[in-house]
């Protein structure tokens, strides 16, 4: 952890500095998205507590698909469960 | 300057209204009222250009003003009494997180029985908070006070709340002639309110995190520090305001009337009668220490007037149940390491309102030059002849 | 960019599939930067600034548990003092802070009409202790201190309306919302957000799947049965005017809701506090939807 210098209180002048705490370590399951069935429609990014996911252009498919940041995804597979054209399934997590 | 006659909390609600005060958070309790309402007045009548909350509760009233000063405003309440208890948890807090809060506690005591006349123990019983706290003897040092204790919490090298105690009734309610600095003098004096961590979208900012043990340790022992290196501060301010405003309260810490070799010492609006007793040679050989700031605790300054009297005899308006009063044991513990260490006694007086008049001072006087080092007493009222 | 990341940063210790990170995600992306978070003690509080870090990229205060609303009330009227009008100030909360402890500052604030936003996220349940019993809690849920005993099924009280409190306070604008409507939650903040002078109150289903005992995976799941078996009716009151929002052309039965949560396990097959609640259930509806159809006015702001 780097070191700061306590401001008076405790006061954080590092906003959105959790950022450094990567909770993707947390992961027993892991989502992987199907390019193939994903549509892009965004569902998974509007109920994901991470904010871990977004539509974004990827290699290879005109259309934006869903990306999701592993640094954070904590596996708790609602975008899995939400999805509506089953683009989502899940593998145990190996490290 | 023109002193004018008026009731004690008047001449608070006054001097508030001189601070450039911004928001301003109230909540009425006895013997507090007279403030508020004062202050009410004034802002119905466009005397005061701030933001007045009538809040729903003493608890909203603190943290009120804890937001708005976190938000960049020089803020103000009054309480007392059960009032402060209510806010107890609030008041950790802020000194906690730094903000240079001013509040003005017109000094009662606590339940129960419920009570609403004047005693110590409201106050005291936040005396670990991190609040520096000044205790008034006068309505005219309770306006001086106010003006230099936005100054001192506002200092960056201090940046904590500051409590101005008066004795409930005794100055809330007494009127006296009193001078209320002017506006344009104390602005100039104060200066813009400048807190540097304020809430601002612009620079946007966390206040009131989680500590975990280490760094909960680390902040509370800047805090600590903090309180203690106020002492120079507030030092300093008096002094400023002294040459300012011409008027001198001791050091700015502790004051010392007289010079008997027995120490009376105390705190509040009874130090008056007790001076008023040494003027008249009334108590032999007697002096007054009165502790103005009993936060941070002047333990230095107050071993070097107390080391080498023949007796100290402590004036508690309050009791740590199951031990003595908290003036006492803090003048006590003190006094330890010197070589011939005076005799330290306690008499816990004027609780609930109890006068302490000439007749009890007289018979705390004499009664401790007959007892042994460590006498604790409380003095109830019925020792005291009522025919002084 | 992921939802709301531009005011929320990730790395915050919620736990997998919070309901309420997804909430604090919708609510916080729809109140923009020009804002001031005041919050109340509860798990978006402490997991979110485990000092020195801190998941907010808005000014941000957290002071005690129950007053939330009170600080707001200070924030807001230091900012009117200093001639700023446009940032807006936010008392967020959980139905612990909002509904029980903190109800008398939210009370206080919404007489005097404050120009602030208070945001309920109802757990229903002290999450951030082990899930106890909170006003919030719905009727027979099985808490750690209202637990399903051998003689008591749980928690025996019906849950506090802390929305229609707020409407009979004559607050400027009250909401109901839920996650799983997205859509509508931003809408009503963002509505909220837009107003000036009164106080605007939104209260939000906030599903806690571990203290609910529910799959990660199934938060939006639930939430949305919540609304389609009636139990959390969405809806708005402006001007004195009551609006649902959306109607379940048909309820689903509560047992499908129950099913899904440890919580109310206990109360499968108990076909006689199951009716209880659908009798509750329908009776609630056919109060607010007269109120609705006969434009019956409520206490409005004048």
């Amino acid at each position: 952890m780097p070191k700061t210098k306590d401001l008076p209180g405790g006061i954080i002048i590092d906003v959105g500095s959790t950022a450094r705490n990567k909770t993707g370590s947390w992961r027993t399951f892991r989502p992987v998205v199907d390019l193939e069935k994903c549509t892009g429609c965004g569902i998974c990014e509007k109920f994901c507590p991470e904010g871990c996911i977004t539509i974004k252009k990827v290699k290879g498919y005109d259309k934006p698909k869903c990306t999701i940041d592993y640094d954070y995804c904590k596996g708790c597979l609602i975008c899995m469960e939400e999805c509506p054209f089953k683009a989502i399934s899940s593998v145990v997590e190996s490290k | 300057m023109a002193r004018e006659v008026m009731e004690g909390s008047q001449a608070v609600a006054r001097i508030v209204a001189n601070c450039d005060v911004k928001v301003i958070a109230a909540y009425p309790i006895t013997p507090q009222t007279h403030i508020v309402q004062e202050l009410a007045k004034m802002h119905a009548d466009g005397l005061i250009d701030c933001e007045f909350v009538n809040v729903e509760a003493e608890f909203s009233a603190i943290s009120a003003i804890l937001g708005a000063t976190a938000a960049g405003a020089r803020s103000f309440t009054a309480t007392s009494s059960q009032g402060l208890a209510l806010m107890h948890e609030v008041v950790f807090a802020a000194a906690g997180m730094r903000l240079p809060l001013v509040m003005v506690i017109a000094n009662r005591a606590l339940s129960a029985p419920i009570n609403i006349w004047n005693d110590h123990q409201d106050s005291i019983a936040e005396r670990d908070s991190g609040w520096i706290q000044i205790y008034c003897e006068s309505v005219q040092e309770v306006v001086d006070s106010v003006v230099q204790a936005y100054k001192i919490a506002e200092n960056k090298n201090v940046l904590l709340p500051v409590m101005v105690c008066m004795d409930g009734f005794y100055l809330t309610h007494v009127y006296e002639p009193v001078e209320i600095p002017p506006k344009s003098k104390v602005h100039k004096f104060l200066g813009k309110f400048n807190y540097p961590y304020k809430l601002d979208p612009k620079k946007p900012l966390t206040m009131g995190p989680l500590g975990f043990p280490a760094d909960y340790a680390r902040l509370r022992k800047q805090l600590a520090e903090a309180v203690w290196n106020s002492k120079k501060v507030i030092k300093e301010v008096h002094d400023i305001y002294a040459k300012q405003f011409g008027r001198v309260y001791g050091d700015g810490l502790l004051e010392v009337y007289g010079d008997g070799s027995i120490a009376l010492v105390a705190m509040g609006s009874v130090c008056g009668t007790i001076k008023d007793m040494i003027d008249k040679d009334e108590l032999k050989d007697v002096c007054l220490v009165r502790i103005r700031t009993f936060r941070p605790f002047p333990k230095d300054e107050i071993v070097e007037v107390l080391k080498d009297r023949d007796a100290v005899v402590v004036l508690d308006r309050n009791i740590s149940l199951g031990n003595a009063g908290a003036v006492y044991l803090e003048v006590r513990d003190a006094l330890y390491d010197e070589k011939d260490k005076p005799k330290v006694v306690d008499f816990v007086v004027g609780l609930g309102g109890v006068d302490v008049n000439k007749a009890t001072l007289n018979y705390v006087v004499e009664k401790a030059r007959t007892v042994k080092s460590g006498h604790v007493e409380i003095v109830d009222g019925s020792e005291v002849s009522s025919s002084y | 960019m992921g939802i709301g990341l531009r005011q929320f940063a990730p790395g915050h210790r919620t736990c997998a599939g919070c309901g309420s990170a997804i909430v604090f995600r919708h609510v916080l992306e729809a109140l923009g930067d020009d804002v001031i978070i005041c919050q109340a003690t509860g798990c978006m509080e402490v997991t979110t600034t485990p000092y020195p870090e801190t998941s907010f990229k808005v000014p941000w205060i957290h002071v005690v548990f129950e007053n939330a609303a009170s600080v707001a009330t200070g924030v807001k009227r230091a900012l009117k003092a200093q001639g700023n009008n446009h940032t807006r100030v936010v008392a967020m909360g959980g139905d612990g802070g909002m509904i029980d402890i903190g109800f008398g500052a939210v009370s206080g604030a919404l007489e005097r009409g404050e120009d602030i936003i208070i945001i309920v996220y109802d757990t229903e349940a002290y999450s951030n202790t082990g899930l106890q019993r909170s006003g919030g809690t719905p009727f027979g849920a099985s808490t750690t201190t209202s637990p399903a005993g051998k003689k008591i099924p749980g928690k025996q009280e019906w849950k506090k309306n802390i929305a229609m409190i707020a409407v009979m306070h004559r607050a400027k604008y009250v909401a109901t919302a839920n996650p799983a409507f997205w859509a509508d939650l931003q809408a009503k903040v963002r509505k909220a957000y837009e107003m000036e002078g009164g106080t605007r109150l939104i209260h939000i289903y906030s599903p806690c799947p571990i203290g609910w005992h529910v799959d990660p995976s199934k938060t939006i799941k639930v939430a949305k049965l919540a609304v389609e078996t009636g139990l959390w009716m969405l809806y708005e009151v402006e001007e004195g005017k009551l609006k649902i929002n959306y109607k379940p052309k048909e309820f689903k039965p509560v047992e499908e809701y129950f099913k899904l949560q440890g919580r109310f396990k206990h109360l499968l097959g108990r076909k006689d506090i199951i009716e209880m609640v659908e009798r509750h259930v329908r009776e609630h509806w056919e109060m607010m939807e007269k109120v609705e159809k006969e434009g019956i006015d409520l206490p409005k702001l004048v």
